[in-house]
């Protein structure tokens, strides 16, 4: 082969190698591509972060009635009992609503969890806004502490009308291993005394439904 | 075929190979490494092949006689594995190390020395994903598609290896591409401008592209996979704010683009051996390659129609259906270039073209189908079933693989100076023909009619088909042997061939003697003005 | 009731009619029973006919297709071949020719296009149901929790498939349903519209009944609906669709449509139980009622592993007469019924039975077949152990 060729074939390399590094680089890109998208078109889904919510701005449609479920789980190996204090709600759009869900650590070891929102139907989960939501952070619970997580949340009036009712789902992860211990026990040192003392443990009839 | 080229070589002023061992570690040589990469692939065939076995066997009838449900899934895994990364990949590689110098000429590839690095990486990759069935709780068991978290949290201990194996494959499969590219950039021969260039260049060279493109995004979905396994992040679980749903979408950014890489240098193939055969120039050259083009754009905006059922809002599941279903019309273009170059031709039916013929009509039928699971509505009930098994079979074995097959009987005299036996060459062809349909045909129906794919055990109801699938593909498996000897004979014979070989053959690797000189073209060809490359 | 799995294919002369009907695409079309072991079903549901008719449509659309390019590729063969003393032609373009089969297709893709995005829509349209119900994939079962008006779930059951392992590798016959039976299947009312919430406790799973033309995937974290109008009773079976580790092909769907004064008494009867069942775990059961409770568990949840004589099938299912688990603590024998063995075929029951149902099973093994442990299991034991588990 020509000098010529052998150097225009070597000038060629680098140009292609920046395309590969480009590409890899993409590939981690997609991750908060993807999130953006979801969050912008619903997909997988996921509901938005803390929503500021204005009461003035949008009043409420007394017109339409939106069915609410409330949908709880916990993961496999996660043995905290969770649950919604009601199944679910009637709520008009716009109107604010806050709920509450009971979660319950009855092992004897601080455990950290964290809840995964889902929307279903997906052309709801961007209408459906959270001003306040226990699944924005993680918790910590001291063995036996039970708490109840505040929900507060508004449905979009701008919800399509063929969506009559929604379901929200929780499920809740254990994820006291991913978490530093001193953050834990900063979490700990902040929050107030749990709201069931450690010796409520082996009280066989507050712990009947964690079978079920 | 009379005329004798006696290959000259000898009195070649460049070195020819060297002695023994050393030739093939250390060549540099476009043909040793095309001959590495040939043999090589043919023998992951065959170990795909004896998995694919396997599978059959077990799926010979209901219940579980051989294998158990964990084993059944490694072979499957495997054998999707090594066929796509071990098989068909690593054949289009050696092919084009083969022939792309030959047919732009160009005295060898434009890198020699990587090029010998991105072969010897696949034997170490390979060996490091084969030997994980050995390993305590198995291999890779979730599927050539390791679908998080299945492939993550819940996966055997050996999910390390298998991802150190793809980083290796997809680091050759690079090195492989930028040279294809390095080369068909700035090697041609004086007068071979682009649209001279025969369509298998054409074809690799857009594949390159894609492989280059894509490649690296595998590469960061399994080092997403391995942080997540060993580091401590969540890419894909739900836990730590990622999400499953978001593997799928990385990997088939890269999965769709890939069944794309496995397909265009097989349109380039048969782009080249039916006009040899119908003696009349390729029709529609220029469309030929726009086509190709499009369906090279195209795939990198389909790839959720693998995901139909993951739950999309509807305005995506429509975009990715519409965009889909336009895949069938560069496709189609394709097709009708093919039959149109055959019609009013002069046509002989030799083994290469044999498998050419087979490709069109397999392929197409390969291409209904996808086009039925284009439609979303209606893949619901074909999603994971027997039915996409069946579809990705036809597009893959009578597709890619008959494409390779093709290929090795078109150009094997070339390569090594000796006409094959055709008559046994007709013979492995219509063995492989009808195993090929008797395996993947029924399993069009057991599909349609409820069979999930992936299944160690079955429903009664699907009995007939899968025994009837088994038994084509042991008639399939087996006669492949048959090619193996069909080559080694030829190699050895002494049928000498001429150097233009066939009769309507045109290119410029047919100016070359037959075998081809170690060093392909030394002093750049003249590439005729007046006659395009192509016809 | 209709029966959407065929009888048995096994028979000799069924197997000669499948080879003859491979090729003879015409058999494949009579509308009858036996065309459903060939093409899509119809199914029962008024999407999972449109998605049929949809299938079909574009189905003959390639038929026709096909037959004019292989006819075109066949007659060139014959006409065209040198041996018939073709001479070839030179032309090797023509642009009229190629935009006509570049429009063209394009057209009937349009074509196939708006009947399909009409059915989609029509499938996305979940709004107004009449009842819910959760689906939750677990490997390799299926959960399905109902959920009432007043939004509480009010009961929820496993459905394991009920082929046995005899069955399976051959020591018995294989019936009708064979990998297409439950202990106990997702049971709905006919002519309501029922939403399914589809999710997953640990990978991917796929929810899919053909007979209603419904299939989505199980995500752990996600929450997917889908839903499907049934007209008529009838016993529908599905498998699941997605990989999903070792026994993938061992978790069927069956769903029992009944009408809708059957479902709404079956419901009754299961919150009653429900509600008794609730009861149980704080109460104290006498020796007799452990006994009977645990032979039933047994016999419904270990014994196609550990075989109705407790021997098991060693080294895979060890055998519980005499074992160092048996007779061990009670604390112990319960932890291994709760959360399995890693690693082996022992599978975690701890969502699967209630604390009552582990006690009484426990309460068995400890006292069958030869074992006789002095202790007695009581569900305040099993609730202790859950809550001191993951220590």
């Amino acid at each position: 082969m020509s000098v010529r060729q052998t150097w225009a074939a070597i000038g060629t390399v680098p140009k292609l190698c920046l395309l590969v590094v480009g590409m890899f680089g993409f590939a981690f890109a997609l991750v908060p591509i993807y999130n953006l998208l979801c969050e912008v078109t619903g997909l997988g889904g996921r509901t938005g972060g803390p929503y500021t919510y204005e009461a003035a701005s949008i009043p409420v449609d007394e017109s339409r009635e939106i069915k609410i479920n409330f949908i709880t789980n916990t993961n496999g190996g996660m043995a905290w009992e969770f649950r919604p204090e009601q199944g679910g709600v009637r709520v008009h759009p716009g109107e604010l609503t806050t709920v509450n869900f009971i979660v319950r650590n009855p092992t004897r070891r601080v455990m950290v969890g964290q809840a995964v929102p889902s929307v279903a139907p997906m052309r709801a989960s961007n209408h459906f806004h959270k001003t306040e939501c226990f699944c924005f952070e993680q918790q910590v619970l001291r063995p036996g502490e039970e708490i109840a997580m505040p929900m507060r949340f508004v449905v979009g009036r701008e919800l399509p009308a063929t969506v009559k009712s929604i379901a929200l789902s929780y499920t809740l992860f254990d994820v006291t291993d991913s978490v530093a211990q001193s953050v834990i026990d900063a979490a700990l040192a902040d929050s107030a005394p749990a709201m069931r003392p450690d010796n409520s443990l082996l009280q066989p009839e507050e712990a009947g439904n964690s079978a079920g | 075929m009379s005329e004798v080229v006696i290959s000259s070589h000898d009195d070649h002023h460049d070195h020819g190979p060297a002695k023994g061992i050393s030739r093939w570690l250390f060549t540099t040589n476009h043909k040793d490494i095309g001959t590495l990469y040939l043999w090589f692939s043919f023998a992951m065939f065959l170990i795909g092949g004896v998995m694919a076995l396997i599978i059959r066997t077990e799926l010979f009838q209901p219940g579980l006689q051989f294998v158990q449900p964990e084993f059944f899934n490694q072979m499957t895994t495997n054998h999707g594995l090594i066929m796509v990364f071990g098989a068909i990949m690593p054949a289009f590689v050696g092919l084009a190390n083969w022939l792309i110098p030959m047919q732009i000429g160009a005295p060898d590839m434009a890198l020699p020395r990587m090029n010998n690095l991105s072969f010897w990486i696949l034997p170490f990759a390979f060996s490091m994903m084969i030997s994980t069935l050995f390993m305590e709780g198995g291999g890779p068991n979730f599927g050539w598609t390791f679908y998080a978290p299945l492939s993550t949290t819940y996966a055997p201990d050996s999910v390390t290896f298998f991802i150190f194996a793809v980083h290796l494959m997809g680091a050759s499969s690079i090195m492989g591409s930028i040279n294809v590219i390095a080369t068909i950039l700035n090697m041609r021969a004086p007068g071979m401008t682009l649209m001279k260039m025969p369509l298998f260049v054409w074809t690799w060279l857009i594949t390159a592209y894609l492989l280059l493109a894509v490649m690296p995004v595998l590469a960061g979905a399994v080092t997403m996979m391995l942080f997540d396994i060993h580091f401590g992040t969540s890419f894909f679980s739900a836990a730590g704010g990622g999400d499953p749903v978001m593997f799928q979408h990385i990997f088939w950014f890269f999965g769709h683009p890939e069944v794309y890489i496995m397909i265009l240098p097989a349109f380039g193939i048969v782009s080249a051996i039916i006009p040899t055969f119908a003696r009349k120039p390729l029709f529609g050259y220029d469309s030929m390659v726009y086509a190709v083009a499009s369906i090279a754009f195209l795939s990198f905006i389909v790839w959720a129609h693998h995901m139909f059922t993951v739950g999309m809002p509807l305005a995506g599941q429509l975009f990715f259906m519409y965009s889909t279903m336009l895949i069938a019309v560069p496709t189609g273009v394709k097709v009708f270039n093919w039959v149109a170059t055959m019609w009013r031709g002069s046509m002989t039916f030799e083994t290469p073209m044999l498998f050419a013929i087979a490709f069109v009509v397999l392929f197409t039928m390969g291409g209904f189908s996808g086009l039925m699971l284009s439609i979303t509505p209606v893949d619901y009930q074909y999603h994971d079933t027997y039915f996409v098994v069946a579809h990705f079979h036809y597009v893959l074995v009578p597709g890619a693989l008959f494409s390779i097959i093709a290929a090795v009987y078109y150009w094997l005299p070339k390569w090594c100076g000796n006409m094959y036996n055709e008559t046994l060459g007709k013979i492995h062809f219509w063995l492989s023909f009808i195993g090929v349909n008797v395996t993947f045909f029924p399993q069009h129906f057991s599909g349609l009619a409820g069979m999930p794919r992936r299944i160690p055990d079955y429903a009664l109801q699907f009995t007939d088909f899968n025994m009837i699938s088994s038994v084509g593909a042991y008639i399939f498996g087996f006669s492949q042997l048959l090619f193996m000897y069909i080559v080694i004979e030829a190699i050895r014979a002494n049928r000498p061939a001429t150097s233009k070989v066939w009769d309507g053959a045109y290119g410029l690797e047919w100016t070359l003697p037959s075998p081809a000189p170690y060093h392909s073209f030394t002093h750049p060809p003249k590439v005729d003005d007046a006659v395009p490359a192509h016809s | 009731m209709k029966q959407s799995v065929a009888s048995s294919g096994a028979s000799g002369a069924h197997s000669v009619a499948a080879s003859l009907g491979l090729f003879g695409i015409g058999a494949l079309l009579t509308g009858n029973a036996w065309a459903d072991n060939y093409n899509m079903t119809q199914g029962v549901t008024e999407i999972s006919q449109r998605v049929y008719d949809l299938h079909m449509l574009i189905f003959w659309i390639c038929v026709v297709i096909g037959v004019g390019v292989f006819g075109m590729i066949f007659l060139s063969i014959y006409l065209h071949r040198k041996s018939r003393g073709a001479e070839a032609a030179q032309f090797h373009e023509n642009t009229k020719v190629e935009i006509a089969w570049t429009v063209l297709p394009t057209l009937i893709l349009v074509g196939m296009a708006v009947p399909a995005t009409n059915v989609l829509t029509e499938m996305y349209d979940t709004g107004g149901e009449d009842m819910t119900i959760e689906v939750r994939g677990y490997q390799w079962k299926w959960q399905y929790k109902y959920l009432d008006d007043d939004f509480n779930q009010t009961f929820s059951f496993f459905s394991n498939m009920a082929t046995s392992r005899d069955s399976i590798e051959g020591r018995s016959e294989k019936d009708d349903t064979y990998l297409l039976d439950v202990d106990k299947p997702l049971k709905i009312p006919t002519n309501r519209k029922v939403r399914f919430l589809v999710t997953a406790e640990d990978v991917i799973h796929a929810f899919w009944v053909p007979d209603f033309g419904i299939k989505r995937d199980a995500i752990p974290g996600i929450i997917n609906d889908l839903w499907t109008v049934v007209p008529e009773p009838g016993v529908y079976r599905g498998q699941c669709t997605e990989l999903c580790g070792k026994d993938h092909g061992f978790m069927p769907i069956v769903v029992e449509a009944v009408p809708e004064a059957e479902f709404d008494s079956w419901y009754g009867e299961q919150l009653a139980a429900a509600t008794a069942r609730k009861a149980a775990l704080s109460k104290t059961f006498s020796e007799a009622e452990l006994m009977a409770e645990g032979e039933q568990v047994y016999t419904t949840f270990c014994s196609s592993c550990h075989q109705p004589n407790g021997q098991g099938v060693p080294p895979v299912f060890p055998s519980l007469v005499g074992s160092d688990i048996v007779k061990g603590t009670k604390e112990g024998h319960i932890e291994i019924i709760l959360n399995g063995v890693a690693g082996s075929a022992m599978q975690a029951f701890g969502k699967q039975l209630d604390a009552a149902q582990i006690a009484a099973v426990t309460h068995y093994e400890r006292n069958s077949w030869g074992n006789a442990m002095a202790d007695i299991t009581q569900p305040a034991d099993v609730v202790a152990v859950m809550e001191s588990k993951a220590e």
